[in-house]
C-alpha cells in the first residue's frame, strides 16, 4: 500500500516535471518563432523598397538616401572569420595541453589553474575586454603599425580571446571521452597522452574540431560590444587589417541610438535578418556535421 | 556628532525636495503627450519623459524622431503635441500652421584634437578638407609629420548634424573615418590618439582634449551662448497655438532646473524661457 502511494506520488511529480519541460520547450520555441516573424515582418518594407539606396547596396549614407548594409555584412564575416583562426588554433593547442598531463594521468597545479581560468573567462563581460583593449591594444597597434588603432585587426584579436573558452570547452567535451577510451591501450603501446591525442584522437574528431570553429565563429559574429568599441565602425569595405570596419551588430547599436522610424531604422531589421541568417546557417552547418560524426 | 548628522540629513532632505519640486506640477495629471521631430532633442526629451512618467504613472509620453521637417509637419497637422526642430521655423510654416516656438538649448560643437598636438587653430576650409579626407597629414596643417586619424559621430547624432551643417556647410565627412557613438567615446579616442581630430559637444570640452580655434573663433560655452562662436544651433520645441495642459507643463519642465540638468547631461547649453 505504502509502496503504491509513493509510486503514485512519484509519477505525479514526474507528470508535473514533464509539464514543466513541455512548457519551457513551448516558451523557447514560441519565442524563437515570434522573433523570426517579427524580424521578417519589419524587414519587409526594406525588401519592397525599389531603386537604388536600398539595404542591398554598397553605400551607407542616410543623408543622401543611401541605406546599403552590404559593407556591414562583409564586415561581420571578415571580423568573425579573422577572429576564428587564432582563436581556434590557440583553443586546440590549449585543449591538447590540458588533456595531456605528463604525471600519470593526473593534472598538475598549472593545468588545474589554467582550466579554472578558461572557465572564468566564459563569465567575463565583453565590455570589460573592450574597455581594456581600448586602453591597451588600440594604442599599441597605433604605435607599432600606424593608423588609429581602431581596426579590423583590433576587433578580431579581442574576439579571438572572447571565443577561446567556447572553443576549449567544446573541444574538451568532445575529445576527453575519446582520449579516455583509448588511453589504456595507447599506454600499453608505449604512447603518451599527447601522442595519442595528436595521432589518433584529433584525426578521428573532425566533427568536434569543426563544430568548435563554427560555434566560435557564431559567437564572434554575434558579439556587439567589441566591434563597436574597437573596429572603428567606418561603413566601408576594409582594404587592410588596419582599416576600420563596421559589423552588422555594431551598426544596429549605432543606428538605434538615434533613429526611431524612417528608412535607416527599417534597414536595421534587414541587418537583424542577415545576422539571423548568418547564425542560422552556422547552426545548420553544426547539425549537419553532428549528423556525420 | 548626532547633531551634525541630523543637520546633514536635513540638508540632503532639502536638496531632494528642491530637486523633486519641478515634478510636483504633474501631480494629479493624466493623459498622453506625443513628441516627434529632431533627433538631437531625443536624449533630453527621453530623460524628461522618463522622470515625469516614473513620478506619475497616469501620464504617458512618447518620443519619436524623424527630423526637423517631420517635427513641423506632425505638430502642424495635430498628430503630435510637440514637434521638435533643430532650426528656427520658417515664416511660411508659422503662417500655415500657427505654430508657437520655444528655443530651449544651444547645441554647440567644438573641433577637438589631442592636447599634445601642436596645431591649435584651423580655418574652416582646412576643417572641411580634413573631414572630406583631402588633407591626410598633420604636416599640411603646420603640425608634425603624422597621418591624421579622423573620428566622427554616428549618423543621426545631433552633434554630427550640427557639425556637418555649420562647420562643413552641409557637407559630409569621408566614410572611412572612425565612428564613435557618444561624446564620451569621442573624448576617450581623442585623448588617447596623438594624431586624432574629431568633434564634441561644447559642454564636453575639458582638459583631456583640446578645442581647436576655427576661423579665429574660440570654442567655449560663453562664446556659444553670446553668439561669437557660430558652429552652433538652437534646439526648439514647437506647439500648435499656445500650449495647454500637459503640453504646457512639459515645456515648463524642460525649462526647470531638472530640465536644464537633462540638457547639460545631453551635452547642450540650456536657455531660459523668453
Amino acid at each position: 500500500m505504502r509502496n503504491a502511494t509513493s509510486v503514485r506520488r512519484m509519477s505525479r511529480s514526474g507528470e508535473a516535471g514533464l509539464a514543466m519541460l513541455r512548457l519551457s520547450v513551448v516558451l523557447a520555441m514560441g519565442g524563437m518563432a515570434l522573433l523570426f516573424l517579427m524580424v521578417v515582418a519589419f524587414a519587409l518594407p526594406a525588401f519592397v523598397q525599389n531603386g537604388g539606396g536600398g539595404p542591398f547596396s554598397w553605400s551607407w549614407s542616410p543623408g543622401h538616401g543611401e541605406f546599403g548594409i552590404l559593407p556591414m555584412m562583409v564586415g561581420s564575416v571578415a571580423v568573425g572569420g579573422l577572429a576564428v583562426i587564432p582563436g581556434w588554433v590557440t583553443g586546440v593547442c590549449l585543449c591538447c595541453w590540458l588533456l595531456s598531463p605528463t604525471r600519470a594521468g593526473r593534472p598538475g597545479p598549472w593545468r588545474v589553474l589554467v582550466a579554472g581560468l578558461v572557465r572564468v573567462m566564459t563569465a567575463v563581460p565583453t565590455v570589460v575586454y573592450g574597455f581594456a583593449a581600448v586602453f591597451l591594444l588600440a594604442p599599441s597597434l597605433r604605435m607599432w603599425l600606424g593608423g588609429s588603432g581602431f581596426s579590423w585587426l583590433a576587433a578580431s584579436v579581442m574576439l579571438s580571446v572572447l571565443i577561446l573558452p567556447t572553443v576549449v570547452l567544446v573541444l574538451q567535451a568532445g575529445l576527453a571521452p575519446r582520449l579516455e577510451a583509448l588511453s589504456l591501450s595507447g599506454v600499453a603501446l608505449g604512447m603518451n597522452r599527447l601522442e595519442l591525442l595528436w595521432h589518433l584522437v584529433l584525426p578521428a574528431s573532425r566533427a568536434t574540431l569543426l563544430s568548435a570553429a563554427v560555434l566560435g565563429f557564431g559567437r564572434a559574429v554575434g558579439d556587439t560590444m567589441l566591434p563597436l568599441m574597437l573596429a572603428g565602425n567606418a561603413p566601408v569595405m576594409p582594404d587592410s587589417l588596419l582599416s576600420g570596419v563596421r559589423t552588422l551588430t555594431a551598426h544596429m547599436a549605432l543606428v538605434t541610438s538615434n533613429e526611431v522610424g524612417g528608412q535607416a531604422y527599417d534597414s536595421l531589421f534587414m541587418a537583424g535578418l542577415l545576422l539571423l541568417v548568418i547564425n542560422g546557417t552556422v547552426s545548420l552547418v553544426i547539425r549537419h556535421m553532428g549528423g556525420r560524426a | 556628532m548626532n547633531r551634525i548628522l541630523s543637520a546633514f540629513a536635513l540638508v540632503l532632505l532639502g536638496a531632494s525636495l528642491a530637486v523633486a519640486a519641478p515634478l510636483d506640477s504633474f501631480k494629479g495629471q493624466k493623459g498622453t503627450l506625443d513628441i516627434a521631430g529632431g533627433t538631437a532633442h531625443i536624449p533630453v526629451m527621453k530623460k524628461a519623459a522618463q522622470a515625469i512618467m516614473s513620478a506619475n504613472g497616469d501620464i504617458r509620453i512618447t518620443v519619436a524622431g524623424g527630423g526637423s521637417g517631420v517635427g513641423v509637419q506632425k505638430v502642424g497637422e495635430g498628430l503630435v503635441q510637440i514637434g521638435n526642430t533643430g532650426r528656427a521655423l520658417k515664416e511660411s510654416e508659422i503662417a500655415k500652421y500657427g505654430l508657437e516656438t520655444f528655443p530651449f538649448a544651444i547645441d554647440g560643437v567644438a573641433v577637438a584634437v589631442n592636447p599634445a598636438n601642436a596645431v591649435t587653430s584651423l580655418t574652416k576650409a582646412q576643417v572641411k578638407d580634413v573631414f572630406a579626407g583631402k588633407i591626410l597629414n598633420w604636416k599640411e596643417l603646420g603640425g608634425k609629420d603624422a597621418p591624421i586619424s579622423l573620428y566622427v559621430r554616428e549618423d543621426g547624432s545631433g552633434t554630427r548634424e550640427t557639425f556637418e551643417e555649420r562647420a562643413l556647410d552641409k557637407g559630409t565627412s569621408t566614410p572611412s573615418a572612425n565612428v564613435v557613438n557618444s561624446n564620451g567615446a569621442m573624448k576617450t579616442a581623442i585623448a588617447q590618439d596623438p594624431n586624432a581630430i574629431g568633434y564634441v559637444g561644447i559642454g564636453h570640452l575639458d582638459d583631456s582634449i583640446r578645442g581647436v580655434t576655427v576661423d579665429g573663433m574660440v570654442p567655449s560655452q560663453a562664446n556659444a551662448a553670446d553668439g561669437s562662436y557660430t558652429i552652433t544651433r538652437l534646439l526648439y520645441m514647437n506647439t500648435k497655438g499656445k500650449p495647454q495642459g500637459l503640453t504646457a507643463l512639459f515645456i515648463d519642465y524642460i525649462y526647470s532646473e531638472d530640465g536644464k540638468g537633462f540638457i547639460r547631461s545631453s551635452g547642450y547649453i540650456p536657455l531660459d524661457k523668453k
